[in-house]
């Protein structure tokens, strides 16, 4: 397939705002997902994310903005006549068909040739043919959920839109989907958006997420970016956990910032700072603060903390969450690998804490530090 | 140990099922009776309601009572037609009261269960005396009866069909939009298939109200005579053993129905099973 045709089958969305009564769902959002990307939009329930994803299916018309799929305006088309397929939430499936004619729900209506040979190639790429003939009150969640997708992928749209698909299945089940998912984007190449409030499924899955936050884009990037170098509170509390420690700006060394954290000057890298002003919020994730006792020498050049006192200790198997409380009285979170190599800290103890300079990042204090926290 | 005592402990054992069995008894037992006198020969005893003896008489000759078999052609005429013009206005009226937002949605919903709760003395004869009024008076009867039969069945039709209409996923009908279905395909495919078993439904009963109906029907009837009214007529003197015949026919029609249904059902399960 050649570049051209490519890049106009991607998906393109401009200052698209759609507003119920006086709600406002989604605000100016512009969006722009390549062809054949495996797309996920992320956000906490009621953040405009679905109702994204609803105006590209054509379900709900956007208040105002533009929706193209390559150069084609599909903002005002109907759901009928755009190259576009949904796997529903709660999958949809027509209760009165069986699990073939489901799938060939679509072929059929464009009339398409040779129905049966495809829907028998694509129940057997979802690994579902001995269940062509049974109705879909007959199978599992599991199955059900493939069937949903098969019947839309077997369209082959130029832009496949997941509505929390993997909502409904248990844990183990959901983990097995997201591989198989994954598998079936790459084997057909398909463009996937996939709507979710699960942070895990979204950075397993998807090669770009956007995190959307009250109808806006917070920030967008592939999972290790977004995680290890967010621009938000919001973005850093929903994506993992994060500790936010106030501070002031105090300069400026190389490619470094300094900033006083409470007396205690640490280093951020310059390119890791999203702050204009003088004051910000020092972030470090637990797994990358080391934790010592007092006076030790930590693998940790930079930013050295004394004074902590373990206030908390849970025990995980994989790893140790402590939770140690600093002299201005904040508590941090720090996550230990339980490699063996180092003993249990015990409640009570003081210790001293550290981290590498180059893993933390500084976000503008005007922002909410408590933003993105238990809003799954 | 005794047989009562037997008795009693399986009773305890099985309270619901025992509790089931009776309630099951009292409402078959008119059917049987029924059942049970559509092969009496009264012979010349003038208590028709005291099984005297076997014969196959009444079934060989249904229509022996003079009128009863004209009657039950008006009855069955009119509850068919009443059903399907009931059933018809009726659907159309679920989907537009569930479906669609318009002022005066909700008055409407508590208006149509009006004629289900008003008493049919009173609908009868406030719709005599409409008919009266109107300048009707001398021309009451089939069609005064089947005006009648469409307006109180309405009101069972659009709330069985809304029942089903409202328990329908939204959702179902913006997938087959999805998968490239236009308005109509989305209706025919999806909505209507799904839909019909509550429309179908609606029908049954709509016409089981219609062809039983006496009060309304005997108000507006003028010289027609339903089934029901003669059964009430022929009452004064002793029923003839005939209408048990129609009574039995009707009842196996119900279970012919409500039994196929069934087997249908399960015979597609099995086939799905293999």
């Amino acid at each position: 397939m050649s570049q051209a045709s490519e890049g106009s089958r991607s998906l393109h969305l401009s200052q698209v705002t759609k507003e119920f009564a006086a709600f406002r769902a989604v605000d100016s959002l512009d969006l722009d997902v390549p062809h054949g990307s495996f797309f996920a939009l992320l956000g906490p329930s009621g953040c405009g994310k679905t109702t994204t994803l609803r105006m590209v299916a054509g379900l709900e018309t956007p208040t105002s903005g533009t929706i193209r799929i390559g150069d084609t305006d599909i903002t005002y088309a109907k759901p009928y006549q755009r190259p576009v397929n949904t796997v529903f939430q709660s999958y949809a499936l027509f209760p009165h068909l069986d699990v073939h004619e489901n799938v060939a729900f679509g072929l059929r209506r464009r009339k398409s040739k040779e129905v049966d040979r495809q829907v028998s190639e694509m129940l057997a790429l979802v690994e579902l043919e001995s269940q062509a003939r049974k109705k879909p009150a007959q199978l599992s969640g599991g199955q059900q959920q493939r069937v949903a997708l098969a019947r839309a992928l077997i369209n082959r749209p130029d832009v496949l839109l997941l509505d929390e698909p993997l909502g409904a299945l248990d844990l183990k089940l959901r983990r097995s989907m997201q591989i198989e998912l994954k598998r079936i984007q790459t084997e057909v190449g398909l463009t996937f958006v996939h709507v979710t409030h699960d942070q895990e499924e979204a950075m397993t899955m998807a090669d770009t997420v956007a995190v959307m936050n009250a109808g806006v884009i917070e920030q967008m990037g592939a999972p290790a970016e977004l995680y290890e170098n967010p621009r938000t509170t919001f973005v850093a509390n929903f994506l993992g956990q994060s500790n936010l420690i106030a501070g002031k700006v105090v300069g400026r060394e190389g490619d470094f910032v300094k900033v006083d954290m409470h007396g205690i000057v640490v280093s951020v890298p310059f390119d890791r700072a999203h702050t204009d002003g003088g004051e910000g919020w020092v972030g470090i994730r637990p797994e990358k603060v080391l934790v010592a006792e007092v006076g030790e020498d930590i693998d940790a050049p930079g930013n050295h903390l004394e004074g902590g006192v373990v206030t908390d200790v849970s025990f995980v198997g994989v790893s140790t969450q402590y939770l140690v409380r600093m002299p201005w009285g904040q508590e941090l979170q720090v996550f230990e690998q339980n490699t063996g190599r180092r003993r249990l800290f015990t409640h009570g103890e003081k210790v001293d804490i550290s981290w590498r300079p180059e893993y933390a990042f500084l976000l503008d204090a005007s922002q909410d530090a408590h933003a993105g926290i238990e809003e799954e | 140990m005794s047989l009562v005592a037997q008795a009693l402990r399986w009773t305890k054992a099985h309270l619901v099922l025992a509790l089931g069995i009776v309630v099951l008894v009292y409402m078959f037992v008119p059917i049987a009776v029924v059942v049970l006198m559509s092969f009496n020969d009264p012979g010349k005893s003038k208590n028709v309601y005291r099984f005297h003896d076997f014969t196959l008489h009444n079934w060989a000759h249904p229509c022996g009572p003079a009128g009863m078999c004209h009657a039950v052609g008006i009855s069955v005429g009119i509850g068919l037609l009443a059903t399907l013009v009931a059933t018809i206005i009726g659907t159309m009226a679920a989907f537009g009261l569930v479906r669609h937002e318009f002022r005066g949605r909700s008055f409407a919903n508590t208006v149509i269960f009006l004629p289900m709760a008003s008493p049919e003395i009173v609908m009868g004869s406030s719709l005599l005396a409409l008919f009266v009024a109107r300048g009707f008076g001398g021309r009451l009867g089939f069609w005064t009866i089947f005006i009648a039969h469409v307006m109180f069945c309405l009101s069972f039709v659009i709330v069985t069909v809304k029942a089903r209409l409202s328990g329908l996923d939204d959702n179902l009908e913006q997938a087959a939009m999805d998968l490239y279905a236009n308005e109509r395909e989305t209706f025919w495919r999806v909505t209507f298939p799904l839909v019909l078993p509550g429309i179908l439904a609606a029908a049954l009963l709509a016409f089981s109200l219609s062809f039983d109906d006496f009060i309304i029907t005997n108000l507006n009837a003028g010289q027609t005579t339903t089934f029901p009214m003669f059964v009430w007529g022929a009452a004064q003197r002793g029923v003839p053993m005939q209408v048990n015949v129609i009574g039995t026919v009707m009842f196996l029609i119900a279970i012919v129905l409500v039994v196929g249904g069934e087997v249908n059902n399960r015979r597609q399960t099995r086939a799905l099973a293999r």
